[in-house]
């Protein structure tokens, strides 16, 4: 008996519903189905492949809350032909998506843990569905800190949202850049130097980390010099994924699939892999 | 100064040093207590003093011309501020302006670098921590240049 289940390799179309600039570069894109609102079930971390029709298809983490699958969210940074397609979508155009792929973020697995999530640059696109996660569930955590820095004022996603979540009496918010003009009253410096401000024990911490690869390689030396074991580290890796089912092999990276056996990983399984030159 | 001493030794810089040393640190300390606005340093002013900062923020900048002030760091309780009062020519090479009521113990530098040439198991000490705050210095400002998060 055949399963009836989707094939993967084939596009779902969607309808752009509302199209948001966060940063000069960066776009939030709301998406439905054409039917309108159906459920779009995701776990926090996992990615998408997104075609734009004429264009290609780029893998994009998805940045929406779980707990609201009637519309999917992407934040898109435009850095490409086939991303800056997209980000000129206008509510109505249509895009094809294939997914949800990859392997997510533990959140409900480090419940009774302190969390931190630490992210850089885009790096808070995938890991704010994390946050949305453990926000929505937030007795079953201890200590939850979110670290975030950006390049400057101008370039921090989802400034609103920061806002009210730094209101709230549950969750601990720092935000830095690396350089600001005058009139930012904010932090300015490295992600790595707030870490040593958040409020966690180390032993019972889990650390979600997502940023440009420099940033995650500094961040895990941080961390495990402020006492985080390397089991306790789980960083979401980026590569070119293309079938987003561990098939093509063009997102291989040493002995993973990073579309299949990642975007996220737990750091002590791929230490020897991390900043490895020659993959 | 009685009640600097407990301040000086939580302090992380300060942290764990001999209390002979601290005595030491001690006879050149002051309290100085900076309103929002008002700034520790100006650039070329001459750096007589190095700054522990227990209580508030301060943002360093340097001034371009033209273009004003860009902030390129945030120090707050527990961080330290001066480092050019340890080679000629003695004189601040940025902005430091309060962000927010900030307090800080101020140590006198021609104190201290005379206790340091007077007692050198005590300058050894001081600038093996010195050496250890440049290097984290240098650490994170090389992150910054790397521009992390550019395309």
């Amino acid at each position: 008996m055949k399963a009836n289940l989707p094939d993967p390799m084939i596009p779902t179309p969607f309808v752009v519903q509302k199209v948001k600039r966060e940063t000069a570069d960066t776009y939030t894109l709301d998406l439905t189905r054409p039917e309108g609102p159906a459920n779009f079930a995701f776990a926090p971390g996992q990615f998408n492949m997104l075609y734009a029709f004429g264009a290609g298809e780029v893998p994009i983490s998805i940045s929406g809350d779980p707990a609201r699958p009637e519309t999917l969210v992407h934040t898109v940074r435009d850095v490409g032909n086939v991303t800056t397609a997209i980000c000129r979508l206008k509510p109505g155009d249509a895009l094809g998506v294939r997914g949800p792929f990859g392997v997510p973020w533990p959140v409900a697995q480090v419940a009774g843990s302190d969390v931190l999530i630490i992210a850089g640059g885009l790096g808070l696109a995938p890991l704010r569905p994390a946050l949305y996660e453990v926000l929505n569930h937030r007795g079953e955590y201890g200590s939850v800190e979110l670290i975030y820095g950006a390049r400057t004022p101008k370039d921090l996603l989802y400034p609103k949202e920061l806002e009210r979540w730094r209101g709230r009496f549950d969750l601990r918010v720092h935000v830095t850049v690396d350089a600001a003009e005058n009139d930012w009253r904010g932090n300015v410096g490295v992600v790595t130097k707030i870490i040593g401000r958040a409020r966690f024990d180390p032993p019972n911490t889990a650390a979600l980390v997502c940023g440009p690869g420099v940033m995650m390689r500094f961040t895990v030396l941080e961390l495990i010099h402020h006492g985080l074991k390397p089991e306790q580290i789980y960083l979401s890796e980026e590569r070119n994924m293309k079938c987003g089912i561990g098939l093509c092999g063009h997102c291989q990276w040493g002995p993973f699939f990073v579309c299949k056996d990642g975007p996220v990983f737990r750091y002590d399984r791929i230490k020897d892999w991390f900043e490895r030159r020659e993959v | 100064m009685e009640t600097l001493a407990p301040i000086l030794a939580a302090h992380p810089f300060f942290k764990g040093l001999d209390s002979r040393y601290l005595k030491l640190v001690l006879e050149c300390a002051s309290r100085e207590t900076f309103k929002p606005g008002e700034f520790l340093c100006r650039d070329e002013g001459e750096a007589t003093k190095f700054y522990v900062i227990h209580h508030g923020r301060v943002a360093v900048e340097i001034y371009r011309a033209r273009r004003g002030p860009v902030t390129i760091q945030s120090l707050g309780a527990g961080e330290v501020l001066g480092w050019l009062w340890f080679d000629k020519p003695y004189h601040w090479h940025l902005d430091a302006e309060a962000l927010e009521l900030t307090r800080v113990i101020s140590l006198d530098v021609a104190c201290l670098l005379n206790k340091c040439n007077q007692n050198h198991d005590f300058g050894y000490e001081l600038m093996r921590r010195y050496a250890h705050y440049l290097a984290v210095q240098f650490r994170v400002t090389k992150l910054q240049l790397a521009d992390m998060y550019g395309k």
